[in-house]
């Protein structure tokens, strides 16, 4: 094939506009489906939380369609480039798919402009994917994703949220995503402290997690018999990387053993 | 009324070959290297902005001579067509062949259609293999013809007289260091007597098979190169 046309026009360094000027069809927001809305896989429940020097995303593993496990061991938590990830809750392929487009649009980015792109860049470009899909959204294909990323400007962790019309929101200290996200962030709540080490603020999230799992029949708890425990990745000066399930299974054995003598999880001081 | 001159088509495509080469000629060479780890790009541009080495895709990297808008178009847009396939696809599914193809189909037409100028522009593209007698170095030129590149090679500039230097320096299964001295010294064979080219002259990347990222390319800094060569 020869380059013509889009390839070698001069355009922006986004490969979403390449993609909308080259081949609209590639693109998530170019599927608006018609009629009634279907059943379709649902990932569940995200959260995140900064600490002393980073930050933490942990997902529980479950997709559901309908009252149906669709998926046990859904993977819900992706590294978006080496110093940032996304958290994605809502229809399980769309959010897969602006997941992806998102990976390749920062990379893209970082390629074309040899530099990397400020974490408020990052997060505005992820508000305008979620932006596009607003016509599947009112289908009832919403995707709603939680933006992690380690601001090396700053050296702080930085947490963003956003709605399906792309309004961005950014979370100082914690936050979640998904259906059992009011049961995890009232847990977060309690849990939560400004001075968290890493390995706290992992342990925090996995009590989050389960307290999610406790009361939201959609969320997924550490599945003990199957050994499926939450996927965590973290954020730090080092870059991202993703928890080892042997590193993630001994946090969760301590969470679940403690649970054993006390089911609400640890409690706060009254005042 | 008059005649319009005949040119012959021999003659048309010499003049636009001898236009092409002449450009060409015109700048400073980049070579590239086998070496233990992958695959070595050193280019002599003191400048820290303008790059005649890139970064395509995971495991391909792209070096240049010649017309700088020319080639950094051509860059953008394999980057562009990388990044597609591996969108559409996988990533698995951009390959070094695929890229060098699209890069000659387009040089080809380009430098055979009456109504373009042909670029004056020389390229390098390599592919990181699996293994090492998987690596792919293919060498384009401004027509559009592609070739393989068994261990090193340099374009742009005195290819003439740096080429022959480098392949003889070269031997299998150099180390990284090494791989760039002798780079380095066959880049600075263009004249007599040679000229030793400072680190800060040059620009080096490699891919590396031993980075643990998917993303094989690496700079390395003026002071590694430094380090090298001294």
């Amino acid at each position: 094939m020869r380059l013509d046309g889009a390839f070698l026009s001069v355009g922006s360094s986004s490969f979403v506009d390449f993609l909308a000027t080259h081949d609209p069809t590639l693109l998530p927001s170019a599927k608006v489906p018609e009629g009634a809305a279907i059943e379709t896989t649902h990932g569940t429940t995200i959260v995140a939380a900064t600490f002393d020097g980073g930050v933490v995303m942990a997902g529980d593993r479950r997709a559901t369609m309908g009252n149906v496990i669709a998926q046990r061991d859904i993977q819900k938590v992706f590294p978006a480039d080496e110093f940032s990830c996304v958290g994605i809750a809502g229809t399980a392929g769309i959010a897969v798919e602006i997941t992806r487009l998102f990976q390749v649009e920062l990379e893209h980015y970082e390629k074309i402009e040899r530099t990397v792109l400020s974490t408020d860049g990052k997060a505005n470009r992820l508000a305008a994917l979620i932006r596009a899909n607003l016509g599947m959204a009112m289908q009832g294909l919403a995707v709603v994703p939680l933006f992690a990323a380690f601001d090396p400007s700053s050296g702080v962790g930085r947490i963003f949220a956003f709605d399906v019309t792309g309004n961005k929101n950014e979370e100082r200290s914690f936050h979640s995503v998904g259906s059992g996200s009011t049961f995890a962030r009232g847990s977060l709540k309690k849990l939560y402290r400004h001075d968290m080490t890493e390995a706290e603020a992992v342990t925090a999230v996995i009590q989050a997690l389960y307290d999610a799992a406790d009361d939201d029949t959609a969320t997924g708890g550490p599945d003990l018999a199957r050994r499926i425990f939450p996927l965590v990745s973290v954020i730090t000066s080092e870059g991202y990387r993703a928890y080892t399930p042997a590193e993630t299974e001994s946090i969760a054995n301590v969470v679940v053993a403690a649970r054993m003598s006390q089911p609400n999880g640890p409690a706060a001081p009254l005042t | 009324m008059t005649a319009p001159f005949y040119v012959s088509p021999e003659q048309l495509m010499k003049d636009r070959a001898d236009y092409a080469r002449k450009g060409i000629a015109r700048g400073r060479s980049v070579a590239v290297v086998k070496y233990a780890d992958g695959v070595l790009f050193v280019a002599e541009n003191p400048s820290r902005g303008l790059h005649k080495i890139s970064e395509i895709y995971d495991r391909i990297g792209f070096a240049a001579v010649g017309r700088y808008n020319e080639f950094e178009n051509l860059r953008i847009a394999g980057v562009r067509l990388a990044d597609m396939r591996g969108y559409s696809y996988d990533r698995k599914d951009v390959t070094g062949r695929g890229l060098a193809n699209a890069y000659a189909q387009t040089l080809g037409s380009i430098f055979s259609s009456g109504g373009e100028k042909p670029f004056e522009v020389e390229l390098f593209v390599a592919e990181l293999g699996e293994d090492p007698a998987d690596d792919q170095i293919y060498r384009l030129t401004y027509d559009g013809s592609v070739a393989d590149v068994e261990t090193c090679g340099v374009m742009g500039g005195s290819s003439d007289k740096t080429e022959p230097e480098l392949t003889n320096a070269y031997t299998a299964g150099l180390d990284l260091a090494s791989a760039i001295r002798i780079a380095a010294t066959s880049l600075g064979a263009d004249i007599e007597p040679k000229r030793t080219i400072s680190a800060a002259d040059l620009e080096v990347a490699v891919l590396d098979r031993n980075r643990t990222q998917p993303r094989k390319f690496r700079r390395i800094s003026a002071a590694d190169v430094a380090a090298a060569l001294a």
